[in-house]
């Protein structure tokens, strides 16, 4: 017997955090013009002690206004889509969900698109047209799923598949008639890329709900463990079910449409980062959450060094780095058989 | 078998007559539920209405066939579902009406083993019979991973705590299952053919394991099954069901008789009465057709 104690929790969240802080370092040094990690530590040093206006110019430009902003960013992206893709795994029982491999992503592109072109004069309207798309197409992608009442795991699948593929085609459809915009910007977005940051009027309301969607998700770990065993065996054990499902449903949608109104369709890592932790410390939920957070955060920091360096001068967009690494997960845990 | 065949037994022990009174943990009274496609539609099962006791200590079989209403019933019990009309009672509250956080506190309900889609290990997965009882996180107290234990030992399944369920044989799965249940302290059991995937030894064993828990820990115990035999060793009372209707209650001996049986189960049998007052159900073979 090796129940979670608030110990093992704290240590392993400590962990994680300690790695995330040395990733954030890395991707702050690497880049185009690179940076010594003395020089970051010193400069760091300089603005905790509040003489941050002494820094030159140049510097300060690189790494606290574009460097810092791209990788706050991609913590939160990472969180959000890592949290939303262990919540679908519990929600449909099935350790393939992710948002991407379900077309979640690619309906809240979707909407997000729509939203722009029907009124890009409101300043929420991205997030919320993606919050939309992405809750109508878990919508319609679970009762694709349903096979005489049951879910099934092949069908459940194929419908997200077959769902991201046609919304993506409405997608090109809509930017090549209407948007008069650079295609390759587009396409990076639909790649999922985080060059563009979020404005900063939004950036607050961005965080809150990230963090009210994780918040709201984690109250339901303890139910989500059970969900896991059947949704029978949880009722019988005192869970709430319909409760927790629009709980988790909703939130997860809410995390989806946050992160792809800001950095486009990333995909697989929510289908990579909870499994990694699984195989690293186990698949209790109420570790599972707050540790895939992290490690979201993580990985896309580091991909997105990666997307920043590989080729430098120019840039990868992060989610092509993400696809490469997850793709062949996703194979592997496939031919692996679903249990 | 039969527990009120000890004269010593300490307090409260287990009168013959189903009317006991104050020690009624079940009430199934003219309980009937229909299931129907949509609402205006009319309904494809029908169960009629269902009338029963079990108190604490005593094992009560749903007995049946396939789609005789047995699930049906079970599911009415444990509160899923709401009676048509009647009432189902636990401890003079109706079932359907608790919370799922009390009800879960008061009914265990053990169905055939589902599959796990992450492997946890048996310690871990009984400590989710805790779940009713915490909050929020959930993280076990030493009184819940006591109990936890307590619970596997009873089931005799101290041992396998840091197994993965995964590399349990189906006799040692049950049991962990069953110590689950044990965990949520309940007052009434229910179980869901749980003999299904066992052999023979292990079935027995786990019905006197369910007799002597139910001893000690004074909760009831519902058992839905289509085992004849194992009906007839191990239950205080049966509740014979037959597309939908309840036939006959009563102890074994009063409802195995062999015109009813037959009729029931569409098959060829001998009853007769065993050495302690229970009855022997037998198959007879059509032998005038060819035997193959």
């Amino acid at each position: 017997m090796r129940p979670l104690t608030l110990r093992r929790l704290l240590w392993t969240c400590g962990a994680l955090t300690a790695v995330l802080l040395a990733c954030i370092v890395l991707a702050l040094k690497l880049g185009a013009v690179p940076i010594s990690v003395t020089d970051l530590v010193w400069n760091l040093g300089r603005i905790a002690i509040g003489r941050g206006d002494q820094l030159p110019t140049e510097y300060r430009l690189i790494v606290f206004d574009l460097r810092l902003p791209r990788i706050l960013l991609g913590i939160l992206v990472g969180a959000a889509l890592s949290v939303s893709g262990a919540s679908f795994q519990a929600l449909l029982r099935n350790p393939l969900a992710d948002p991407f491999v379900l077309g979640v992503s690619s309906g809240a592109a979707l909407g997000s698109i729509l939203a722009l072109i029907v009124a890009p004069q409101i300043a929420l309207i991205t997030p919320l047209g993606a919050f939309l798309g992405a809750i109508a197409t878990i919508a319609a992608v679970y009762f694709l799923g349903r096979r005489e009442g049951q879910l099934d795991s092949t069908t459940l699948l194929l419908g997200g598949i077959i769902s991201a593929s046609f919304l993506s085609a409405i997608i090109m459809f809509l930017m090549t008639t209407l948007a008069g915009r650079d295609l390759r910007g587009m396409v990076f977005w639909l790649m999922g890329d985080l060059s563009t940051p979020v404005p900063a009027g939004l950036r607050w309301i961005f965080t809150a709900g990230l963090l009210v969607g994780i918040g709201a998700i984690y109250t339901t770990a303890a139910d989500l463990n059970l969900l896991l065993t059947g949704e029978r065996e949880a009722i019988h054990l005192g869970v709430d079910v319909t409760r927790v499902k629009l709980v988790v449903y909703v939130s997860a949608s809410l995390l989806t449409a946050l992160a792809v109104s800001a950095s486009g369709a990333i995909g697989y890592v929510g289908l990579l980062v909870p499994h990694a932790i699984r195989l690293l410390f186990g698949s209790d939920y109420r570790l599972l959450i707050p540790a895939s957070a992290l490690g979201g955060a993580i990985a896309i920091v580091l991909a997105d060094t990666l997307a920043r360096t590989v080729v430098a001068p120019t840039e990868l967009p992060v989610g092509a780095m993400t696809a490469m690494a997850g793709a062949p997960v996703f194979i592997y845990l496939l031919r692996r058989g679903i249990r | 078998m039969s527990a009120s065949g000890n004269p010593t037994q300490a307090l409260g022990s287990r009168e013959e007559s189903p009317k006991s009174a104050g020690t009624e943990r079940l009430n199934v009274e003219q309980a009937s539920f229909a299931y129907a496609a949509s609402e205006r539609s009319a309904p494809t099962f029908t169960l009629g209405a269902t009338s029963f006791q079990a108190h604490e200590r005593e094992l009560v079989a749903i007995l049946g066939p396939n789609a005789s209403g047995k699930s049906t019933l079970l599911r009415l019990i444990s509160g899923t579902i709401a009676p048509l009309s009647g009432r189902v009672e636990l401890d003079g509250q109706e079932t359907s009406r608790l919370d799922s956080r009390t009800r879960a506190q008061h009914i265990a309900v053990v169905h055939q083993e589902s599959p796990m889609v992450y492997p946890a290990l048996a310690g871990d997965f009984v400590l989710q019979g805790r779940h009713p009882y915490g909050r929020a996180l959930r993280l076990a107290s030493k009184d819940d991973i006591a109990i936890a234990r307590n619970a596997l030992a009873q089931v005799g399944a101290g041992h396998l705590a840091g197994r993965t369920i995964g590399e349990l044989s189906g006799g040692e799965k049950q049991r962990v299952i069953l110590a689950r249940a044990l965990a949520q302290q309940p007052r009434l059991v229910l179980l869901d053919e749980p003999t299904l995937h066992l052999d023979i030894g292990a079935q027995v064993e786990l019905l006197e394991r369910l007799r002597r828990l139910a001893e000690e820990n004074r909760y009831a115990v519902v058992v839905v099954t289509h085992e004849l035999a194992l009906a007839a060793e191990f239950a205080d009372h049966v509740v014979l069901l037959h597309h939908g209707r309840c036939l006959r209650v009563g102890p074994p001996a009063a409802v195995y008789q062999r015109e009813l049986l037959e009729q029931v189960f569409e098959a060829p049998l001998e009853v007769e009465l065993g050495p302690a007052g229970r009855p022997r159900v037998n198959l007879r073979a059509r032998r005038s057709e060819d035997a193959t």
